[in-house]
């Protein structure tokens, strides 16, 4: 066993693990967050997409001991709790119907929160480029994309200079 | 599916990363970036005793300016190469050609080292390195070394660095000013290339003084296509000159026959991508 502590949607926690512990299997089994969700275990289609220290990665793809020390924020630290809010790409996934049987949306909007984050105003092309690594397999990716534009257009909103600073911090 | 257990250790240095080497052998697996062997430990492809992770050694981090090269440190993430400034300037195919690798995601945990280590043949790193004339830079026992890279790889999955070592950076000679373009054909977004061409030239007043052609998964290593650099070095940059020199481009290859194409086809498909590949980096 190994001894593991990170952060994780903002919560502090300390565990022993088995070295060959995944980090969705910990994220799920050792926390309960099942919001993160495994899709298809061989690190292609994207839907356990977490953010470990803030960029985003596959956590099907690394092992729990390698989050050791690190900041990990899952679908279910998006959300601003206290408030109820949605975080901003959750409110345009809901928006534009951005999912069909929501299995990879998990995924989706970690990615596009990432995506977002490094270029705020991305062409079509760049969003499907920028979501590649994400398998939507009802192949409903017109309106995931539409959603991305529109948490695009809404962020740079937000940004304007009348004061919206904690959505592009929630980024 | 979840791998075999294995127990591991976190060096911080290389010394000690070679100090478990040595100690654990052929029993240990070295863990970079791990996003090719993860998949291969979930799969139980392989079920190592140990796994030694180079994660928590920064001194194997980041790219660095060497005077007339630039040194890529091992476990630089391919993030981390494809927006480098250095690599931008001075090695503009390898920033090409690492910023098509897989996806973002993968992006963000795979290493520059940790790819060409790995050999895979449809890896895309080792073509871009091999055209740059870069020098693989290897820590063991007896200190370090330095090979080029048409001896770094030897074949499939496998290098010139023995089982006590570690490849631990990679020096690119500046190639400032040179033209690049990588230009890669896959069958499904973020997957591996059926084949891939990297294409680095040097231009002055429309005459092609310096060509480099990197050729990927056209064979069991990375390629030069010597035929095609020859035929373009000295000619003006024209469409016909290009069209000439990348209908070589598969001469003397072996490539593999596999599900994706068989071997003609990629005999075929590697001429039009190295058109392509030399058209786009002349700016067309």
């Amino acid at each position: 066993m190994a001894r593991i502590s990170m952060r994780v949607d903002g919560m502090k926690v300390t565990d022993d693990v088995e070295p060959r512990t995944l980090l969705v299997q910990y994220l799920r089994e050792g926390l309960g967050k099942t919001g993160t969700v495994i899709g298809c275990d061989t690190s292609n289609c994207g839907a356990c997409t977490v953010h470990l220290d803030g960029d985003s990665v596959k956590s099907c793809n690394v092992l729990a001991v390698q989050a050791d020390g690190c900041e990990v924020t899952t679908i279910e630290g998006l959300a601003d709790t206290v408030e109820g809010d949605l975080h901003p790409v959750q409110e345009a996934f809901r928006e534009c119907h951005g999912l069909q049987c929501g299995f990879c949306t998990p995924g989706m909007i970690m990615q596009s929160v990432d995506l977002l984050k490094r270029n705020p105003q991305p062409s079509e092309d760049e969003i499907r480029e920028g979501i590649e690594g994400n398998l939507c397999r009802c192949t409903g990716y017109h309106n995931i994309v539409r959603a991305v534009q529109y948490a695009s257009g809404h962020l740079a909103t937000a940004a304007s200079p009348r004061g919206a600073t904690e959505e592009v911090d929630a980024l | 599916m979840i791998p075999a257990s294995f127990d591991y250790v976190a060096p911080t240095t290389v010394e000690e990363a070679l100090a478990a080497l040595a100690q654990y052998g052929d029993e240990a697996k070295i863990i970079a970036g791990g996003q090719s062997l993860l998949p291969v430990l979930r799969m139980r492809l392989n079920a190592p005793e140990w796994v030694i992770d180079l994660g928590r050694i920064d001194s194997l981090k980041g790219v660095r300016d060497e005077g007339d090269s630039i040194l890529v440190g091992a476990m630089t993430r391919h993030c981390d190469v494809a927006t480098d400034p250095l690599v931008a300037e001075h090695a503009a195919l390898v920033a090409r050609a690492t910023a098509t690798v897989a996806d973002e995601q993968v992006r963000h945990r795979g290493t520059f080292g940790g790819a060409l280590a790995h050999a895979d043949p449809a890896g895309d790193l080792g073509a871009p390195a091999l055209a740059l004339d870069a020098e693989f830079v290897i820590a063991g026992p007896a200190g370090e070394r330095v090979v080029p890279g048409s001896e770094f790889f030897q074949g499939l999955f496998e290098t010139a660095v023995s089982e006590d070592e570690l490849l631990v950076g990679v020096r690119i000679p500046k190639h400032t000013g040179w033209l690049a373009h990588y230009e890669k054909f896959v069958r499904v977004a973020h997957q591996w290339p059926i084949c891939a061409v990297g294409a680095t030239l040097k231009v002055s007043g429309g005459v092609i003084e310096g060509a480099a052609i990197g050729l990927t998964n056209m064979g069991a290593t990375p390629l030069r296509a010597a035929g095609v650099e020859q035929a373009l070095i000295g000619q003006q940059a024209t469409e016909e000159v290009v069209r000439n020199a990348a209908a070589l481009a598969a001469d003397g290859a072996e490539p593999p026959s596999d599900l994706n194409g068989d071997a003609d086809y990629r005999r075929h498909l590697v001429t039009v991508l190295t058109r392509r590949a030399i058209t786009k980096a002349l700016g067309g």
